[in-house]
């Protein structure tokens, strides 16, 4: 096809000045952004940048405010998904946009024209599929498949349309990097036709690797276009943030005391029809160590959280211990009166209330484990205003939590903050374990290290510290050894020295093997 | 007497299978439309009403469908356009169709009815035994069978069926596809009403060819429960229909011939069945997945 012209010639696509209100809240604020043909576009920025904002615009999702967007030159108005579409806008969302009810053809038809026949369909994506090198069974039902397959229909989809600019949000978050090397190999395929890609992420490697030009957005604003492959992560880091973000330290780690977390063989049956099953889990955490577990999103981890912490206590009370204790069928709250912490993964919800303060919501999670100092009169339960107040605000005070007012809702804080605050209000009763879901997840990067600094400093005070982890950048940066968990089952624990990203990504995806076909190349 | 039996079961079948049709079209776009009572109840008196007044059952049968559409478009408006809670609007629903058929049929109370007279297909109708249970029908009766290959075509065939299913799906990504959420899933509540009007109608001038108040007694929450029993899917419902029609019609004869089963058991069993095949679903992740509405219920408002 058509050789790459390079960002000098006309461009393909031409933003200017686009800005999304959302009420007052400026989510996107002028932005320029230009894309080439054959051009594979960085877009990069934290969570709340505006990225999703900006390419729902693109896409036809959401209505700009203000602005313009020219197409091959052209102004234009993109009123719909479908008129996107039908000017060769492709789009793979990052929370896929598929219907777990109907099969990989339905799913695809879906956006196609829809005076194309079923059957015609399924020939096609089974052919274009290959050709890309992403194979797929056009008749299987979308509920059956692996999160990397759901994936491959998203951007087979795509193809399918003969786009001249495809958009992929956050495409390797929720991949195996062995998975992500073979999307890789697809872009640049793509990229080699003539084919333009947007590529938003957060992960600075691989946007340095495949990229050929970046453009940064912060709080809604471009900060900075660059040649990725120019920039050092850390410069590409500190347009990202703005601000250098704190390295995390990790010397005086020693994790050598005894043992005060241990599980031996713990099978749990699904509890719902959308849980894993976990399958003989065993480990063991001593003093001063860090276990983080990695593995992809749903394989077990919410299960594994659920068992450690009690939320869903199982029957064989031997076969979890802690501090040496026998605590199997021991609830939360009698796991916490022996000595644990726990920080389950969703902070709206889950961890906290939304709609109520902070210190309530700090109540609720110590309510009886400290029960001595914010409870009186003894049967009758009276609330210590104050004491769980100053409790509140020592807390806010340590892990640095930015807030409006005194006490205000959790719901109104930054995730980042609440997320804080979530992990302070455990830290602050210097458990001697610590259980931690997806601690930095949807986190802006100085909370993020902050949050991590504090989790290794707990393990360097003597405590034990289980971290249960998607971000491998994040695994690397905090734990003393390191697990895999996969369909359920947890790998041996490795010291975290030991362990190279392509061995993680081997045990992350060791189950799905079956789905690669005969393409376990990625072993060698 | 078996075959007298039979044509009972029939005529009790029919006002089920429809209702409950039109409230599968409906909740596998994404809406629960509890109201199904109220329409039904709305649907007959129509019918009742115009077959009166024009002399032609056939205009009542037309009647009642315009009423059960009409009515369902005020579900639709709070629901869909005024995003009002589902469950509360369709149980407001119902218990205004009920007050408002009986405040709108006071007039024609007592009155003796007109009866929508069978059709006999010739030939059909000749064939020993079926014959004339399955070929001397009246329309309501033929429509049903035809609603049911056409749903079920609809539905798994037709590219606007594998719509209306995407949306019942996953609306968030319906939307982001391009999909007018909100007109499909109007179109498959008037749909549902429609279904609901016409059941009403074989109510009026089927069934019972009088006007009483209340005359719905309850089919508008079997229909409800048949949607589930057929895990949302036609043919299923066909048979879960006639199922609980002969559970009904059974209920009668074994009270007449003194049967010492309770019939209060008896009408409750619709309802037992149906949470037995709900348990079934739930216990299997794939049928979950594949046979739920994921979106049932769920309010849709599009951020744009």
């Amino acid at each position: 096809m058509t050789v790459s012209e390079g960002p000098e010639a006309k461009p393909l696509l031409s933003i200017r000045g686009l800005t999304k209100f959302f009420g007052s809240f400026a989510a996107c604020d002028s932005i320029d952004l230009d894309i080439g043909h054959g051009e594979i576009h960085a877009l990069l920025g934290e969570n709340g940048a505006g990225k999703s904002t900006l390419v729902k615009m693109l896409f036809g999702v959401l209505e700009p405010s203000a602005g313009s967007i020219s197409w091959d030159g052209a102004p234009v108005t993109i009123a719909s998904p479908g008129e996107a579409r039908q000017r060769g806008i492709g789009m793979v969302f990052q929370h896929f946009s598929l219907f777990e009810a109907l099969t990989v053809a339905e799913n695809i038809a879906l956006s196609l024209d829809a005076r194309i026949p079923l059957a015609k369909i399924a020939e096609e994506t089974a052919t274009v599929s290959k050709a890309y090198g992403l194979p797929l069974d056009p008749s299987a039902h979308v509920a059956d498949l692996s999160v990397g397959e759901r994936q491959r229909i998203e951007i087979v989809r795509a193809l399918l349309q003969n786009p001249k600019l495809i958009i992929l949000d956050e495409p390797t978050s929720v991949l195996t990097p062995q998975e992500a090397e073979r999307l890789f190999e697809t872009l640049m395929r793509l990229k080699a036709e003539g084919r333009s890609v947007l590529y938003i992420s957060h992960r600075l490697e691989e946007v340095r690797r495949i990229c050929d030009r970046a453009t940064v957005l912060r709080h809604g604003k471009v900060t900075g276009a660059c040649d990725p492959k120019r920039e050092t992560p850390a410069s590409l880091a500190r347009m990202m943030v703005g601000t250098e973000v704190a390295e995390v330290k990790r010397e005086g780690l020693a994790d050598t005391g005894e043992v005060l977390v241990e599980m031996k063989d713990v099978s749990v049956a699904p509890r719902t029809p959308f849980s894993v099953s976990l399958k003989d889990v065993s480990l063991k955490v001593r003093a001063g160590e860090v276990l983080a577990i990695a593995g992809v999103a749903g394989n077990g981890q919410s299960e594994l959280f659920d068992a450690l912490s009690g939320e869903y206590p199982i029957a064989d009370e031997g076969r979890i211990r802690l501090r040496g204790r026998a605590v199997g069928r021991l609830g939360i709250n009698g796991r916490r009166l022996v000595g644990a912490g726990f920080v389950p993964e969703e902070r709206h919800g889950h961890a906290a209330v939304p709609g109520l303060p902070l210190s309530d919501n700090l109540l609720l999670a110590r309510s009886r484990s400290d029960k001595k100092a914010f409870l009186s009169g003894g049967f009758l339960s009276v609330l210590r205003r104050d004491a769980i107040q100053s409790a509140a605000r020592r807390i806010c005070s340590v892990m640095d939590v930015r807030k409006s007012g005194e006490d205000p809702a959790a719901g109104s804080l930054s995730g980042g903050n609440l997320q804080k605050f979530i992990v302070g209000r455990e830290l602050d009763r210097q458990p001697s374990v610590l259980v931690i879901n997806q601690p930095t997840w949807g986190v802006d990067a100085g909370a993020a290290s902050r949050i991590r600094q504090a989790l290794i400093d707990l393990a360097k005070a003597g405590s034990a510290v289980i971290v249960i982890s998607q971000d491998l950048d994040e695994i690397f940066e905090i734990a003393t050894t390191i697990a895999v968990i996969s369909d359920g089952k947890l790998s041996a624990p490795y010291p975290a020295g030991d362990l190279s990203m392509e061995q993680i990504g081997l045990l992350m995806g060791g189950i799905h093997e079956s789905h690669f076909g005969g393409e376990a190349r990625y072993a060698s | 007497m078996f075959e007298a039996i039979l044509l009972t079961v029939i005529t009790a079948s029919t006002p089920l299978v429809i209702a409950a049709l039109g409230e599968l079209v409906a909740e596998r776009s994404g809406v629960l439309n509890l109201g199904v009572e109220g329409m039904m109840i709305m649907g007959a008196v129509s019918a009742f009403a115009a077959a009166q007044l024009t002399g032609s059952p056939y205009l009542g049968i037309l009647a009642g469908i315009a009423g059960g559409a009409l009515f369902s478009l005020l579900f639709g408006f709070l629901t869909l356009t005024l995003v009002a809670n589902q469950v509360a609007t369709g149980l407001a629903l119902t218990i205004l169709g009920l007050g408002l058929s009986g405040q709108l049929g006071e007039s024609f109370v007592g009155m003796p009815g007109i009866k929508l007279q069978p059709i006999v297909i010739p030939l059909l109708s000749d064939i020993p035994f079926f014959g004339l249970v399955l070929f001397a029908q009246d329309l309501i009766f033929y429509l049903s069978v035809a609603l049911v290959i056409g749903i079920s075509w609809f539905l798994f065939k037709s590219r606007a069926g594998l719509k209306l299913r995407a949306i019942g799906d996953n609306h968030g990504s319906a939307h982001a596809l391009g999909i007018n959420v909100v007109r499909v899933r109007y179109l498959a509540v008037l749909f549902g009403g429609a279904c609901a009007g016409l059941a009403g109608a074989q109510l009026s001038l089927v069934y019972t060819p009088q006007w009483v108040e209340n005359m719905s007694a309850g089919r508008g929450w079997i229909a409800l429960a048949l949607v589930v029993f057929a895990s949302w899917r036609p043919w299923r419902l066909l048979a879960g229909g006639y199922l609980f029609g002969a559970v009904t019609i059974g209920q009668l004869h074994a009270q007449a011939f003194g049967i010492g089963v309770p019939s209060q058991l008896l009408s409750a069993l619709p309802y037992a069945a149906t949470i037995v095949v709900l348990i079934i679903i739930s216990h299997n992740r794939r049928m979950t997945l594949i046979n739920t509405p994921a979106s049932l219920g769920k309010p849709f408002v599009p951020d744009r």
